[in-house]
C-alpha cells in the first residue's frame, strides 16, 4: 500500500510480510524526492507468555512453552526442560536421555531448515525475487519443479516423525521431562527411521548444492543485499565444535575477534542486555560491553558458521570448509549467506540423526536423574533462528514465579531492521515503487527466518500503532487500535 | 463387488494456549478416543506442507478448525483444491493443502472443512467456553455419525440446507468427561468453576 501525505512525504506500508512466521509490518518513509528517509520493521503480533507461565508448576512448563510457537515447540519444550533440570538437579543426563533429546532437537532442525528452505526461501531463488507473485511461492514451486517440492515436504515429513517418536507426539509433546526424558527408542521405531535415513542424507546434499550454487553464482549481486558487518553470537562446545544442542555463549565482531567467550550460559545476564525502544514491542538485545550502539548481533545459521571452530560431522564440516573459504576465513557477514549457512546446518543434522539412530544408548532405560534443588536456572538451545534463552525462577512451592524468554527472532530485532534498510534504500528510492520491488525488502526479512509470533511478550489485547514521522522526528500521525 | 472402506483424515488444527482456537485440537482428540473404523485422526498447531502427503493417503480428509464467525454450532462443507496465495507464513490454508496433494501426489482426495464456532481467541488460556464446549459437542456427534454412514458430500448438503436438523439430541449430561481431557478447563477445586489461566487487560 502507498499512502501520500500532506506534507509531500509518501508511507509505504508492507502488512503483512509474507512467507514470515506470525505477523510483521514494515513501514518505509520516503520524502518528496522519493528517497527512503526511514524504515522499520514492526512486530504486531502479541504474545504474553512469561505471565502465562507465572504461578504454575514448574513441570508442567516444558509442555506449556511449546504454545509459544507452532512453528518451533520443540526448541521452548527443550530450553524450559534444560532450565527446569537444573530446578530439579538434574542437569547431568543420563546418555539416553540426552541423545533422545539430541535426536528429538536435530530432527526439529531438519524439519524446520527443510521447510524454509523449499517453502519460504526456493521461490525467491528458483524464480527471482522479483518474478510475478503468482507463481512466486510454493504452488509455483510445486508446478515447475515437482520433485524438489516432493523433498521437501517429505524431508519436513520425516524430521516432524522424529519430534512425534522422541517427543511422543506432535502437539503437546511430553518427552523432555525436568532431570531427562520419559521414554526411550524402540528398536521397531529406529528401524523405520534407518530405512530411510540415506534418502534424507541425499536430498539434503541436494538442497545444500542448490543453495551454495545459487549464493557463489550470484556473489557479485548478493553481497550487497542487505548486507553489513556485524558482531555474531552462538553457543559452541567447549572444544569450539558446533553444538546445537548445549554449550557456552561465544560471541564474534565482523573480523572474527572474540568479544566474549565460553561463558556460562547462567550468567548471560552479566553479557547480554536488551534495550526497549518506544516504536517497537519487540526489544533489542545488545552486549553489555559494547553498548547498545556498538553491541547488536547476530544469531542463528549464519552466526553459527561463523562462530564455531569446526564442525564435528563430516561432510557439513567439508561445506562449511567451502563456506568460510569464500570470506578468507573471516566471518562471513552476507545477509543472504544465511540460506548456504541453514542448508550446511541442515546436512550437520541429518548427520547427527544418522549417527544417534546407530547408537545402543537410545534404546536405555535409565530415563532421569535428580539432585539438589535449586530456585533459579536458565536453559539454552539453539534453534533453528538462533539463541534460544529461557530464564525461571521457581519458589519453595514449585510454582514459577519469574520467566524471562529471549527469542531468536529478538536476538535479530536489530540486524532484520538493518536489512530492511538497506534494501529500501539500495532499491526503493527514486524509482516506481513496484510488488517487485517490494519483495526485495521480504526477501532480506525473510533470509533471517524470523518467527516473529513469539518475539514479544507484552499481555493485553496488544494497541496496534503507526506512527508516522517525518525526516526530523516530528508525528505527523497516530493511529491505535485495541 | 468388494468395496474398498473409506479411508478417512481428520486433522483438528489450533493453538489449545488460545482459548477456543484449541477446538480442533480438542475435537481431533476425542474423535481419536472414539476409535471410528477407517478414521486416522492428526492433530497440529497448524497446517503445513507434510500434511499434503498425508492427505494424498486417504480419500477423505475433514479439516477441523475453530470458525470465530462462522455458523454456530458448527459448519462443514466441501472444497476444491486452490492455489491460494493468502497463505502468508509457515502455516497453510485447507484448500492450499488439498492442491499440493494433487499436485505433487496426484490425489483425488475429498476435502472439507467442519468450522466450528468459537468465541473467545486473543487471551491466554487452555480452556474453552461454555459454548465452545457445547458446539464442540455437537461437532463430535455430527463427525461420529458422518465417519459411520460414509456419505460426506450428502452430509455437508444437508448441513448446509440447515446444521440444526443434523444434530441429534442431546442427552443429559453429554458434555461430562469420563477422563481429564487436557484441552478442557482445569476444575478449581474449591469452587468447582473452571479456570481461566490468563486474562487480557
Amino acid at each position: 500500500m502507498v499512502a501520500s501525505l500532506s506534507n509531500g512525504m509518501k508511507k509505504i506500508v508492507i502488512e503483512p510480510v509474507t512467507r514470515v512466521e506470525g505477523h510483521g509490518k514494515v513501514t518505509i518513509l520516503l520524502d518528496e524526492k522519493q528517497q527512503v528517509v526511514q524504515t522499520r520493521l514492526h512486530i504486531v503480533e502479541f504474545r504474553g507468555f512469561e505471565r502465562f507461565i507465572q504461578g504454575r508448576p514448574f513441570w508442567e512448563v516444558p509442555v506449556l512453552v511449546q504454545r509459544l510457537c507452532g512453528i518451533c515447540p520443540v526448541s521452548h519444550h527443550l530450553a524450559a526442560a534444560k532450565a527446569m533440570d537444573r530446578i530439579v538437579g538434574g542437569e547431568k543426563l543420563t546418555p539416553t536421555a540426552e541423545k533422545i533429546r539430541r535426536l528429538m532437537h536435530y530432527g526439529q532442525m531438519f524439519q524446520s531448515h527443510a521447510l524454509h528452505f523449499f517453502h519460504l526461501c526456493s521461490p525467491d531463488l528458483l524464480f527471482g525475487f522479483d518474478a510475478d507473485v503468482a507463481i512466486r511461492n510454493v504452488i509455483g514451486v510445486a508446478a515447475k519443479y515437482p520433485d524438489l517440492a516432493v523433498q521437501g515436504v517429505m524431508m519436513r515429513k520425516y524430521g516432524q516423525e522424529v519430534i512425534k517418536a522422541t517427543a511422543g507426539k506432535k502437539i503437546h509433546g511430553t518427552g523432555a521431562i525436568p532431570g531427562g526424558v520419559n521414554k526411550n527408542l524402540s528398536v521397531q521405531e529406529r528401524d523405520v527411521f534407518l530405512k530411510d535415513i540415506d534418502q534424507m542424507v541425499v536430498w539434503s546434499r541436494g538442497a545444500l548444492k542448490i543453495a551454495k550454487d545459487y549464493t557463489t553464482q550470484n556473489l557479485q549481486k548478493l553481497a550487497p543485499f542487505g548486507s553489513f558487518d556485524s558482531n555474531h553470537m552462538a553457543l559452541v562446545r567447549g572444544d569450539g565444535a558446533m553444538d546445537l544442542y548445549d554449550g557456552n555463549l561465544r560471541a564474534i565482531d565482523a573480523q572474527g575477534n572474540r568479544i566474549f567467550d565460553q561463558i556460562d550460559c547462567q550468567k548471560y545476564v552479566d553479557y547480554i542486555a536488551e534495550e526497549v525502544r518506544p516504536w517497537s514491542y519487540m526489544k533489542f538485545p545488545f552486549i553489555k560491553s559494547l553498548g547498545p550502539e556498538g553491541g547488536w548481533y547476530r544469531v542463528g545459521p549464519l552466526a553459527r558458521i561463523n562462530a564455531v571452530d569446526f564442525i564435528d560431522t563430516p561432510e557439513a564440516e567439508a561445506e562449511r570448509k567451502q563456506f568460510m573459504a569464500v570470506t578468507n576465513g573471516k566471518p562471513n557477514n552476507l545477509t543472504m549467506a544465511y540460506h548456504w549457512a541453514r542448508m550446511i546446518e541442515l546436512l550437520h543434522a541429518i548427520e547427527k540423526i544418522k549417527a544417534l539412530l546407530n547408537d545402543r544408548d537410545l534404546q536405555g532405560t535409565d530415563l532421569v536423574v535428580k539432585g539438589e534443588r535449586r530456585e533459579e536456572a536458565v536453559g539454552m538451545i539453539e534453534a533453528p533462528r538462533g539463541t534460544l534463552i529461557h530464564h525461571y525462577r521457581v519458589n519453595k512451592q514449585d510454582q514459577v514465579v519469574m520467566a524471562n524468554l529471549i527469542v531468536s527472532t529478538t536476538h535479530n530485532n536489530e540486524p532484520m531492521n538493518r536489512a530492511v534498510q538497506k534494501v529500501a534504500k539500495d532499491y526503493l528510492s527514486g524509482v516506481e515503487i513496484t510488488e517487485g520491488l517490494l519483495n526485495h525488502v521480504e526477501v532480506a526479512i525473510r533470509a533471517y527466518d524470523p518467527c516473529l509470533s513469539c518475539a514479544t511478550h507484552a499481555l493485553g489485547r496488544m494497541p496496534l500503532t503507526v506512527e508516522l514521522l517525518d525526516h526530523e522526528g516530528r508525528v505527523l500521525d497516530v493511529k491505535s487500535r485495541g | 463387488m468388494n468395496q474398498q472402506p473409506v479411508k478417512v483424515l481428520l486433522i483438528g488444527f489450533g493453538n489449545p494456549g488460545r482459548l477456543d482456537d484449541g477446538l480442533g485440537p480438542a475435537l481431533a482428540a476425542q474423535v481419536e478416543r472414539l476409535g471410528l473404523p477407517g478414521v486416522t485422526v492428526e492433530s497440529d498447531y497448524q497446517l503445513c506442507l507434510e500434511d499434503a502427503e498425508a492427505v494424498a493417503r486417504h480419500d477423505v480428509v475433514i479439516f477441523a478448525d475453530a470458525d470465530a464467525s462462522g455458523a454456530d454450532p458448527f459448519s462443514f462443507r466441501p472444497i476444491e483444491p486452490a492455489r491460494s496465495l493468502s497463505f502468508s507464513t509457515h502455516s497453510l490454508r485447507p484448500e492450499a493443502v488439498l492442491d499440493l496433494a494433487r499436485q505433487l501426489f496426484g490425489a483425488r482426495t475429498e476435502g472439507y472443512i467442519l468450522g466450528i464456532r468459537g468465541y473467545a481467541f486473543n487471551e491466554y488460556g487452555e480452556s474453552l467456553t461454555a459454548q465452545g464446549r457445547a458446539n464442540l459437542a455437537a461437532a463430535l456427534a455430527f463427525i461420529e455419525r458422518v465417519c459411520r454412514q460414509g456419505s460426506f458430500a450428502q452430509f455437508a448438503a444437508d448441513v448446509e440446507k440447515g446444521v440444526r436438523s443434523l444434530l441429534p439430541e442431546r442427552p443429559e449430561g453429554c458434555f461430562a468427561q469420563k477422563t481429564p481431557d487436557p484441552f478442557l478447563p482445569r476444575q478449581d477445586s474449591s469452587s468447582g468453576e473452571a479456570v481461566v489461566v490468563a486474562s487480557g487487560t
